[in-house]
C-alpha cells in the first residue's frame, strides 16, 4: 500500500485544520515576540540578544509544539475522528509520525521567528549554522514527543493543557535557559539534567554564542534519546489505553 | 474447507470485559462471504463491544478471529484493509467539507488524487449528497451524516463492511434509502455484519441472524430457517366494536381448541395449525354483542420468533433506542 499517502494527508489535513488557524499561529510568534520585548524593555534597550536568542527559540519551540498536540491528538480522540485513524491499515508508529509530523515543522519554524527578527538588529555571522539547524529540528522533535506524551496520557483537552504547563513553565526555569544551571541551588541541578530541554537550549548556546556547557554530540545524542524514549511511551500508552 | 465457502469473518469464543461488566462473553459465529449477517438485541448486549473487537479497536479477553480463513487475532492491524466500519455515532471531521472528508478517507487507504476525486464524487452522488459535497459536514442533518458516514466506510471497497446500527434516528425516507443502499452492496459482493435492534430492518435485510442478548448469543439461524418456525402456524386477527375483555374466559372455553391472544382490549388472535372456520368465532362473538370490524390473516414475522427466544418485549428496546439516540 502506498503508506505516503496516507502520511501526506494526515500531515496536510492538520496543517490545514489547525495549524493555520489564528489562535495556533499566535502561540508561535506573538508569544515570543512578547518574551523578546519583554527582555529588551526590561534592559532598557541594553540588552545582550545573543545571550537571549537560544532561550527565547527554545521556548518558541516548546511553546508552539506543546500547545498544539491537545488538539490534534486530545480532542480528536475526544470527539472519536481519531477512531477512524486507528482503523485505516498503517501502523500505530507511522499514524502517530503523521501526527506530530506537522507540529514538528511547526515548532522549527517558530524558531525562526526571533532568528530573523535579531538578524536585522544585530550580526549573525559568527553562528554556526548546521548546528543551529541540529539543535532546532532535534529540540522540536523532542518538545512535540512531550507533548505527545502528554497528551495520550489524558483523556479532556483542558487536562492536557494544564499538563503541559504543569511540565512546561519549570522546564523553562530549570534548564538553564535563562539562568544558567551553575546559579540553581545544588539539589536542584540533578533536575536540569533529566530534562530534554537543557540539552536543546545548551545547544543553541553552542551555535549562537559558542559558550556551551556540554559537548555538542553528547547534547545531540541525549536528545535522541529522548525522542525515541518518549515516542515509544507515547505509542505504549496508545495500545495499552486507547485499544483496550 | 475450500477456499470458496471460506468464512469472510470467524469468531470463536470472543469475550470481552471492562471492569465488573463482562459485555460479550465468549460468542461464536461465521459470517459467509457475501451474505449480510445480522446481529440482533437490545441496549447493552454487547453489538458495539463486538464490532470493536473484530475491527481492531478493542482487544478480546480471549477467543480468535479470522478473516477468510486467516486467524488475525494477534495482529488486526493486517486485516484492516479488507474492512469498512461505520459506528453506532458520526466520526468524520465536522469542520471539513462532505467532499474532503471522503477523500481524506480515502488517502488513509493509499488511494491516489485522481482515484479519490472520482470515488468521492460518485459516492457522493449516489448518496444524494452532491448538493451538499462543499458544505461543512457539521452542518449536515443526521440522516445526511449518517449517509455520508456509511459513504466513508465504503470508499476503498472493503471486502467487508461493518454498519453498527445504521439507521438509527434517521426519519423513514433516509432509512429506506440506507437500507436500499445496503442491500446495493450486497448485490456487488460485500459482506456486510450489521447490528441493528430493528426486527423488521434485520428480517428484510439479512441473510442470517444472531440474536444477542446480555453478551451472549441466544439464538443464529438463517432468517428463512428462523420464520418456518412459525410458518406452520395460522393467525388470524379480529378487531371488534367494543372491549373483549370480560369475555376472555368464555371465549377461550367455547373454542378449546384454538390458542387465542389478547394484543388489545379489542383485538383478539387466533393460532391454529389449520387454517381456522371464521364464522362460528364471529357468530359467537356477535350473539354476546360484539361485532367484528375486521379480520386479517397475520403474517408470521421475525419479532415473534425474537420475542419467544429472547422474552425480550419489543417495544421496550425500540422506546429505550429513541430516548437514547445517537449523533
Ligand atoms: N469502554 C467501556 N467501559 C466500560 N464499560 C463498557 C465500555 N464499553 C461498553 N461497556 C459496557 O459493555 C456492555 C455492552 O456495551 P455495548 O456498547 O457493546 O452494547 P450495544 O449492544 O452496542 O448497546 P447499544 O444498543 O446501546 O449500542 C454495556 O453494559 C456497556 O455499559
Ligand atoms: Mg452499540
Amino acid at each position: 500500500m502506498k503508506q505516503w499517502i496516507a502520511f501526506w494527508n494526515i500531515f496536510s489535513k492538520d496543517i490545514r485544520t489547525y495549524y493555520l488557524k489564528p489562535p495556533n499561529l499566535s502561540w508561535g510568534i506573538i508569544f515570543p515576540l512578547a518574551w523578546t520585548l519583554m527582555f529588551f524593555i526590561r534592559s532598557g534597550g541594553d540588552v545582550d540578544l545573543f545571550a537571549l536568542l537560544p532561550g527565547v527559540m527554545t521556548m518558541s519551540i516548546l511553546f508552539g509544539t506543546t500547545s498544539l498536540l491537545s488538539v490534534t491528538i486530545t480532542f480528536e480522540k475526544k470527539g472519536r475522528s481519531f477512531e477512524r485513524l486507528l482503523l485505516a491499515p498503517i501502523s500505530l508508529e507511522y499514524l502517530m509520525l503523521a501526527k506530530t509530523s506537522g507540529a514538528i515543522m511547526f515548532g522549527a519554524i517558530n524558531a525562526f521567528v526571533p532568528l530573523i527578527i535579531a538578524a536585522f538588529i544585530v550580526d549573525l555571522g559568527a553562528v554556526s549554522w548546521a548546528l543551529l539547524i541540529c539543535g532546532v529540528v532535534l529540540t522540536s522533535v523532542v518538545s512535540t514527543f512531550l507533548g505527545l506524551f502528554i497528551a495520550v496520557a489524558v483523556s479532556e483537552v483542558f487536562e492536557a493543557q494544564t499538563f503541559s504547563n504543569f511540565f512546561r513553565f519549570p522546564m523553562v526555569f530549570l534548564c538553564g535557559l535563562f539562568f544558567p544551571i551553575e546559579r540553581l541551588p545544588v539539589f536542584l541541578r540533578p533536575l536540569s539534567y533529566v530534562l530534554p530541554l537543557t540539552y536543546g537550549g545548551d545547544i543553541l548556546q553552542g551555535a549562537v554564542n559558542q559558550s556551551a556547557l556540554m559537548p555538542s554530540a553528547l547534547s545531540l545524542a541525549a536528545l535522541v534519546v529522548f525522542c525515541a524514549g518518549l515516542f515509544l511511551l507515547s505509542v505504549r500508552t496508545i495500545r495499552v489505553k486507547w485499544i483496550c | 474447507m475450500n477456499s470458496e465457502n471460506t468464512a469472510a469473518i470467524e469468531a470463536l469464543d470472543v469475550a470481552k470485559h471492562f471492569g465488573q461488566v463482562e459485555a460479550v462473553k465468549g460468542v461464536s459465529f461465521c459470517v459467509n462471504a457475501g451474505e449480510i449477517f445480522g446481529f440482533l438485541g437490545p441496549n447493552g448486549a454487547g453489538k458495539t463491544t463486538t464490532i470493536n473487537m473484530l475491527t481492531g479497536l478493542a482487544r478480546p479477553d480471549h477467543g480468535r478471529i479470522s478473516y477468510f480463513g486467516r486467524d488475525y487475532t494477534a495482529n488486526l492491524k493486517k486485516a484492516q484493509h479488507l474492512m469498512g466500519v461505520v459506528p453506532d455515532e458520526s466520526n468524520l471531521y465536522p469542520e471539513m467539507s462532505g467532499l474532503d472528508n471522503l477523500s481524506f478517507c480515502a488517502s488513509l487507504y493509499g488511494m491516489g488524487k485522481k482515484e479519490r476525486e472520482t470515488r468521492s464524487r460518485e459516492l457522493l452522488a449516489s448518496f444524494g449528497l452532491t448538493d451538499a459535497s462543499k458544505r461543512a459536514f457539521g452542518g449536515y442533518s443526521r440522516g445526511m451524516k449518517r449517509r455520508l458516514t456509511i459513504a466513508a466506510g465504503i470508499i476503498h471497497h472493503p471486502k467487508i463492511l461493518f454498519l453498527d446500527e445504521p439507521t438509527t434516528g434517521v426519519d423513514v425516507a433516509s432509512a429506506r434509502r440506507i437500507r436500499e443502499l445496503i442491500a446495493g452492496l450486497k448485490s456487488s459482493g460485500t459482506t456486510v455484519f450489521l447490528t441493528t435492534h430493528y426486527i423488521e430492518e434485520a428480517q428484510r435485510l439479512c441473510d442470517r441472524i444472531a440474536f444477542i442478548v446480555d453478551g451472549r448469543i441466544v439464538r443464529m439461524d438463517a432468517v428463512a430457517e428462523l420464520l418456518r418456525q412459525t410458518h406452520g402456524k395460522h393467525v388470524v386477527e379480529l378487531t371488534t366494536s367494543g372491549s373483549l375483555t370480560q369475555m376472555r374466559e368464555e371465549v377461550l372455553r367455547g373454542f378449546s381448541n384454538v390458542e387465542f391472544e389478547f394484543p388489545a382490549d379489542n383485538i383478539l388472535r387466533s393460532i391454529t395449525e389449520q387454517a381456522l372456520a371464521l364464522a362460528p368465532l364471529i357468530r359467537f362473538l356477535e350473539e354476546r354483542g360484539i361485532a367484528v370490524t375486521e379480520a386479517r390473516a397475520v403474517k408470521p414475522s421475525l419479532e415473534d420468533v425474537f420475542i419467544r427466544v429472547t422474552g425480550i418485549e419489543v417495544d421496550r428496546m425500540k422506546k429505550e433506542k429513541e430516548k437514547k439516540g445517537p449523533q
